[in-house]
Order: C-alpha cells, then structure tokens, then sequence
C-alpha cells in the first residue's frame, strides 16, 4: 500500500478515456463500478469540452455482483454499439473490474460486433494514466494498421518527385497540456518549411484517418509519454523514422527544423530565426538582467521538464536548483538532464516529497503542474505551470500554445510575469520599513495579496542556537525570497563552526562564506 | 402568514402510492460515497479519513474537490498495489505501517475513519476487523472507525449517512429521564447556529448535532432522544438511531421556508411548545424569508425544471422550487428512495411530476432533450455537454457545498436556480 495525499497521475482507464475522448467515431466501453464515472467532469469542466466523452460504463454496484456480471458487460457493449453506431470499438476495465475478472475484451470479440474491437488491458495496481493513454494510442494503431501491414509489405517508399513530404503529428489528445495549440503553431511550423500534415491523431482523428497513417512520409512525435510506443512501432512497420526533439523553446525548435530537416530533405535555413520570435531579443534586453541566476525548481512530465529546463537555462539565464519529474517511464531522460545541469534528479510521484524537495531548495520559482502551484503558494513562491496535471485555469482561451516559436513567446511572459521586476525588487531591498511597499507584498503588479508569514527555522525548538537581536533584525532586510536560504546557511554555518549564538558579523561571514 | 398556526395542507393520500416512479437501470452519472469525505474531512476538525482503495479513488478525490490544496487535507488513500493483491504483501500489515505512518505526521488526530471502496470490499478486506486491531493499539489516543464510501454500496451523499451510522455505536448513553433534540446531518456551521438560536427561542435547550464539529465530543443519545434528520440522505443513520431508541421526528426537510416552518413545527410539537410561542418565534424569521423569496419568485414562477439523479436532495428542492417559486417540475430524478424518510416530501410533490428512480443516463438525457426544460439539474460530467446544446444548466453539487437549508437561505436556494436564467438573458455573445 502507499500513501498517498495527491496523486500526479490518474489510473490507466483514465489514459484510455483520453484517447477516446480525442478523437471521433470512436467508442469505449468500461467496466467499472457506480462513481467511476467521475471522470467525464475532467474533460467537460477542466477543458469544457462540448461533448461528453464517448464511455459507456456498466455502472456495477454489489447487487450485481451476485449475478451475472459478465451478461451485465456484453449487455452494455451491444447497448452502446447500437446507441453509438462507433466506427471503432475500445473495451476495457477500471480497478475495481479488474478484480472479478470478466475479461470484457474478450466477451466484446465473441459478440459478433462488425466493426474493429480493441480489448485494452490496463493494469490498474501498477500502471497509471499516461501508461494507459500510450497503450491504448498503441493497440488502437495496431488494430487498424495491421491489415495493411501485411499487404503493403511495410515498405515505405520514398517521397515521389514533384511532392512535398507528409507528416503525421502524433501525440497530442485530450487532457494533454497546450495541445490544441501545440497542433496549430507546429503544423503552420512545418508547412513554412514545405512539409504537410498528412494526420493529426488522435486529438481530432477518426479510425478513417487512421487508416491513412502510413501515407505520411515521417511522424512527428509531440508527446512521447502518450506517442513513443506508436511512432516506434510505426518505424519498425512501416518505415516511418520519427522526430526525437519535442519543440518546445527557441533552441529546441531550432534542432527540431534540423532533424526534420534530414529526415524530409528539406531547407529550413529560413526557418531558423524568424521575426515573429522574440525571446531571444527579450532575454538579451538590459530589463532582463535581473533574471540572470534566479534558482528555479522545475517538475513536472518528463517532456514539459526536460525542455523547461533547457529554456531556463540556455534561453533565460536561470539557475536550476532542482529538476524531477513523476513519470517514471521516462526517468532516464531526466536523469540525463539533471546531470547536464548538476542536480539531483527527483523521480517520484508523491506529492509530499515533491513539497519537501522545493521547501529545502527555496528556489526563486516554481515551474510545475498544479501540485505545485499549490505547494509555491503556500510557501510564498513564484510559480508558473507547465505540464499536466492542470486546472481550469490552465486551458486559456487564447492562442497559448507551448511549441514553436510563439510557444517560447507564450512561455518568455508566463514564466516572467510572477515575478518582481528588476528596479522594484532592487528598491523593496533598499528600503524595507515601508508601510505600503514591503516584503509581506508580492510583485505590484500582481494585486495587494499577502505573502504568508515565514516560518521560524525547524533548528530554533531543540538546537543551542539562537539569534541574537540584532543579528534577527539584520536577516528580515534580506529580500524575502533569499531570506529562508540566509537563516540555513548562516545556521548550517554557525554548526559547523560551534556558535551558539549568531551575530551579525556570523549572518556576514556565512554571507561571504557561501556567496548569494 | 397561514402557515404559522397551521401545517401545511396535506393531500389525502400518505406516501407516494398514487405517484408512479419510473424506475430504471443502466449507466448511472453519480458519484460514489467516498466524495462525502470533500465535506465531512472539514466538518468533522479532529477526524481523519484514509480511504483503503485504488488510484481511481484518489484520482477521485481530488477530481471532486477540485484539486483544491489549500491545506494538507484531512484524507488520504492508501493505495492497494500489485503486491498487496498478489498475496505478497500482508494486507492487514501494510494498512497497519500506513496507519502508523499517518499518525506520526498528525498526531492531532482524534478519529481515524478506515474508509472502505469497491476494491477493498471486492478482495473482501475487513476494515471493521482493522479498526477493532488498530482501535486497541491506539487506545486512548485515536478511536479508529470503519465505514465504506464504496460506489458499488454507496451513493454519492449516502458516504455521509455509513460515515454518521458508523459513529452511532461510538455516542454515549443520555442518562434515563433526560430529553434531547438531536439534529442530523452536515449543515453549515452558520445554519447550525441559526437553528440552535430558534430552538433556543422555542424553550428547546437541549439541542444537539451529529456531526459534532469534534468527535471527541459526540452527543449522546438515548429514550429520551428526538431526531429530525436535517439532510435527505441518512436513512440508514437514522435507523441505528432508533436501534438506541432515539425517536424520529418525520418532517419535510428544512429546505425553502415551508419546509424549514414544517420541520421546526414536528420539533415543536414533539416538546409541546405553546402555539403562540411557536408563531411568535418563527414570525420574523418566515416573514424575512417570504420577503427575500418574492424577487426570485417572479423569475422562477412558470419555468420547468427537471432533475437528474444526484445528491437525494431533488425531492425537496424541486417541493421548494413548486411550491415557493412557482415552477413546473418536469422530471425529478433520485438514484433511490426510501418511502420511509421521503414520505413526508413526496406527500408534497404535485401529482403530475415524473418521478424516476436509478438511472439510465442515455434514456434520461432523451427525455431531457425531448422535454427540454428551461433548467436542468445535473453533475458536472454533464452540465457542459447540456449547455453546449442550448439546454441551461445547474450544477448538482453546488446544492451539496452551500449553506442552503433554513429561513435565512431559502432565498440563496431560490437564487442558485436564478443565476443561469438570468445569465442566459444578460448574454449576448
């Protein structure tokens, strides 16, 4: 059993759900008890999506149990066939279903339903959502590709003369982070390099579209948490090659347009540094000064965070102080990024020691999901939010896509925007007494809000140490934001040395001792 | 200003045997008793829950709540993995290393409730026998209770009425000869204290709620115990009440004016209050109410309103909507009633309503496209989707998270119904 407050990821059936409810013409079939259908409230109110999620569930309680819950199931299937008329059938079962084992996959194939049938297996005691919504993207593409796989020998033959490459984008769907977006700023990104979009899937696809996958010349991969398995198989079966850059940041946009570059044979010299991109002049201008060397703690999905911290540290000048992600799949990939910037990577999924983790820190910004805006909330930190799980508020109805050249835009002003500008914070430093414009109060342009009262150090209960008076008043003109990491470091450094008590010529030694 | 000195005019027939219930089975759009938890967690301050179940649950949880972590919250999930189904791990030890886990980090807590799901109670875990171990263990520092919160046992508001069931056993015995009033129920803190002011006014003292605000101070119950149910949805709660000879007091529920004058009216009686003290006490109160009611009245006054199943608040709001407001009821629509708790409402409701019981979604969101009410009130998986095809909507679990009930908030009830009519005129986009 694990402990859990928060949980960064949903049960695969959930995974499953977002495949189904991004596309059309599609219908899945679950087997789960009464209040699994909680989850049609994620997709109706968090992207008030206009249509409810294409999910029949067979809403057992215990009554049914004693009966015949496998007739329960095939009845619901041939319901919701009938009702439905989907092109594509999914089946598949939450927790609780999987339990009593009436394997619905499998009663679904002997009904004699015309139409393809995919039986998901989802694993809900040790698999989760993005797992789930892989797997299904998977055997989904499997089902429906494999007829041709055969006939067409899985050989991709190459561009004909006089016709411009095709691509598939795979990957974005319902519940992603930025996807609608994503879709439009990389299709108008390629199509400026002369590459067209053959199918976007699933977000939008029909099992017709589908079948027209292998037309494209290559895919480009948006998400590799819901569409690596798939443009893998695609390459091994139809000899697509597929794109390994996510574009998301000037620089990684720029090594995407290379790698499509030698995938599709195309120029995109042009492309590399169009005017519509503004934050590398942004990041140059003497304002953002001030950004240079700010500690930001980033966590998130594997994609969201690796390419976060390219862009804080390469496109920004920020400082990483601590880099995690909560999938697991891909915890190699942050692993590798952590060392490129020399931090202990994070690879959990338990909200509490992501807390722990930015509390030890106290990093400057949070970039996160909406755990964490909670978590930077209540300890009086910046934050912005950058990857699933999300809120309401993270589906803005302005085009605010993440990818490309416009993303990095979106993303200069978002990540800025929570905190204090340059000559403001410099003043709040200088002239701390006041009474309107000190450091109880966040950035002006953010409203009159309060910033929580700091808490004492955990040391003040049962160590020897003390503060002395003076030395206490000195700390509290430290900007808020460096304070907590002064009383540490200037504690951690008194232990060290066996004061007892700390002066101010301590706070100032273990200043000069550590650097800011 | 009738209503005061007399009840209100009950037809003929008791119970809703001239009234035909559609009855229907299929996909239900609920939720599951363990969403209780999102209210009863900030009701119950020294309580905590840990819900014995699957990532589903959590993922629930949160979904419910809205992910709303202000606070570390007052529940948490112990999440059953492969190993534990596997037989590779203890079951018992693992909940009792989690247990332990918890109380390390909050040793202010007073009541541990063992929540059980669909999974415990599939694997038929036995949380009683867990919280009778775990129960000795703590002795005399957490009393460790077990209810389930399960959807294929509870659902949705019925999580409150295992949760309180499971804290009858727990209340002490009111000493022989002692009366009380015992009202059950979460209510708004603000409500509560309205109501013990009124009942305060009538001569009635000793009043009493379940829920207490801490469970180290539940109320006692006994002979000399009358009950009114402040909530739809604690049938089973009531019966363990009476089990301790704690007697019901049958009311409509204090929803709208008519049903809080009617509810307070069966206290009343039940303590012989005087007449005049009683119309004298209530006068200002249901004088505010019917005055603050008349603005909403003249909206709501002839439009239809039909109700999907929910929270088992439909029957007496849509008595409320009828008969203070005006509108016409459509369908109303209950995942399940229980004749015995009902019967007071149900002698309310007009003739022509179409009452349903359970649930086929597909069918009912026929009904309502076919009817097409000028409101409808559902859950969240579907207020969108009805929108998005011209239909206005009301969101069901809004009833469930506002200070609703009593004199003061028949308005704000009347006003919830009122904001997407009025929304729909004010737009012009």
């Amino acid at each position: 059993m694990q402990l859990t407050l928060w949980t960064y990821e949903g049960p695969p059936h959930i995974g499953a759900m977002r495949i189904a409810t991004s596309m059309d013409d599609v219908h899945l079939v679950l087997h789960a008890p009464q209040g699994d259908t909680y989850a049609d409230l994620l997709f109706t109110m968090i992207e008030r999506r206009k249509k409810r999620p294409p999910v029949t569930y067979t809403t057992f309680q215990s009554r049914d149990l004693g009966g015949d819950t496998a007739q329960l199931v095939k009845d619901t299937i041939q319901e919701a066939y009938d009702r439905f008329q989907p092109k594509t059938l999914l089946v598949g079962e939450s927790c609780t279903a999987e339990l009593i084992q009436d394997q619905p996959g499998s009663l679904a194939k002997g009904m004699g339903i015309t139409v393809p049938v995919v039986p998901l297996e989802l694993p809900a005691y040790s698999r989760k959502e993005n797992w789930g919504a892989s797997e299904t993207l998977y055997h989904l593409t499997r089902k429906l590709l494999s007829p041709m796989a055969t006939a067409t020998g899985s050989a991709q033959s190459p561009t004909p003369e006089g016709r411009r490459p095709r691509a598939n984008l795979l990957g974005p769907s319902a519940l992603g982070f930025r996807c609608r977006d994503d879709v439009i700023e990389i299709t108008r990104l390629l199509q400026s390099v002369g590459v067209d979009i053959n199918v976007v899937a699933p977000e939008g696809a029909t099992p017709d579209d589908f079948v027209r996958i292998p037309d494209a010349d290559f895919n480009v991969c948006l998400y590799p948490e819901v569409a690596a398995t798939t443009c893998k198989w695609l390459e091994r079966t139809f000899k697509q090659p597929f794109t390994k850059t996510v574009p998301i940041g000037v620089g990684a946009t720029r090594d995407f347009l290379q790698e499509i570059s030698s995938i599709a044979g195309v120029d995109v010299a042009h492309a590399l540094a169009p005017s519509e991109s503004q934050l590398p002049w942004y990041s140059r201008s003497i304002d953002s000064t001030y950004l240079t060397g700010k500690r930001v703690f980033i966590f998130g999905d594997a994609t969201h965070a690796v390419a976060a911290a390219r862009i804080a540290q390469d496109e920004l000048g920020f400082t990483i102080a601590g880099l995690g992600t909560y999938s697991r799949e891909f915890a190699r990939d942050i692993r590798a990024a952590a060392e490129r910037y020399g931090v202990t990577p994070l690879i959990t999924d338990e909200y509490l020691e992501v807390e722990a983790a930015i509390a030890e820190v106290q990093p400057e910004l949070v970039l996160g999901t909406q755990m964490e805006r909670h978590i930077a909330k209540r300890l009086g930190i910046a934050c912005a939010v950058i990857s699933t799980p999300i809120h309401v508020e993270d589906c803005p109805a302005r085009y605010a896509p993440q990818m490309g050249y416009e993303g990095a835009n979106v993303i200069f002003d978002t990540w800025v925007h929570p905190l204090m500008m340059g000559l403001e914070e410099h003043l709040l430093a200088m002239f701390r007494d006041d009474f309107e414009f000190n450091d109880t109060a966040v950035a002006s342009h953010l409203g009159p809000a309060e910033r929580p009262a700091e808490t004492p150090a955990a040391a003040d209960a049962d160590a020897p140490l003390r503060w002395a008076e003076d030395a206490e008043r000195e700390l509290s003109k430290i900007p808020f934001f460096v304070r907590g990491k002064a009383r540490r470091n200037t504690e951690s450094f008194a232990a060290e040395r066996g004061i007892h008590t700390v002066t101010i010529d301590t706070l100032y030694d273990a200043k000069a001792h550590f650097g800011r | 200003m009738n209503a005061l000195t007399q009840p209100s005019e009950l037809p003929a027939a008791r119970g809703c045997g001239d009234l035909p219930v559609l009855r229907e089975r299929g996909q239900r759009e609920v939720f599951c008793g363990l969403t209780g938890i999102v209210w009863l967690h900030r009701r119950m301050q020294d309580a905590f829950f840990l819900v014995v179940g699957s990532r589903t649950c959590a993922h629930l949880l949160q979904s419910a709540a809205g992910v709303m972590i202000f606070a570390e919250p007052r529940f948490a999930t112990a999440i059953l993995q492969e190993r534990d189904l596997a037989g590779m791990a203890d079951c018992n030890e693992e909940l009792d290393r989690v247990v332990t886990q918890l109380l390390d980090r909050r040793p202010d807590i007073k009541t541990l409730f063992l929540v059980g799901s669909c999974p415990s109670e599939v694997i038929k875990l036995d949380l009683a026998k867990s919280a009778e171990r775990l129960s000795r263990q703590y002795r005399g520092r957490v009393r460790v209770l077990n209810y389930s919160g399960s959807g294929i046992e509870t659902t949705f508001t019925e999580g409150e009425d295992t949760c309180l069931k499971s804290l009858v056993p727990e209340m002490p015995a009111l000493p022989a000869g002692q009366r009380s009033l015992l009202i059950v129920g979460t209510i708004a803190d603000v409500i509560e204290d309205q109501f013990s002011r009124l009942f305060g006014a009538l001569g009635i003292d000793q009043v009493q709620f379940l829920p207490p605000r801490r469970t180290d101070e539940l109320p006692p119950v006994g002979d000399g115990t009358h009950f009114l149910l402040a909530q739809p949805f604690l049938n089973e709660t009531a019966r363990a009440l009476m089990a301790r000879g704690a007697h019901h007091l049958a009311a409509p529920y204090p929803l709208g004016a008519e049903g809080t004058l009617e509810w307070f009216r069966s206290a009343a009686n039940a303590w012989e209050v005087p007449e005049n003290t009683f119309a004298e006490t209530l006068r200002a109160p249901m004088a505010r109410a019917e005055q603050a009611l008349e603005r909403y009245r003249a909206q709501l006054a002839g439009k239809r309103i039909s109700f999907l199943p929910d929270s088992q608040l439909e029957i007496p709001i849509a008595r409320f909507l009828h008969r203070e407001c005006g509108m016409e009821l459509v369908e109303v629509g209950v995942p399940y009633l229980d004749q015995q708790f009902m019967g007071p409402e149900l002698d309310l409701l007009p003739r022509t309503v179409r009452l349903s019981e359970g649930q086929h979604v597909d069918k009912q969101l026929d009904r309502v496209r076919e009817d097409r009410p000028d409101l409808t009130v559902c859950g969240l998986g579907l207020a969108n989707p009805l929108e998005a095809e011209g239909l206005r909507s009301k969101w069901a679990i809004e009833l469930v998270f506002s200070p609703i009930h009593g004199f003061d908030q028949a308005a704000d009830l009347a006003e919830l119904f009122c904001r997407p009519l009025i929304r729909q005129e004010k737009l012009a986009v």
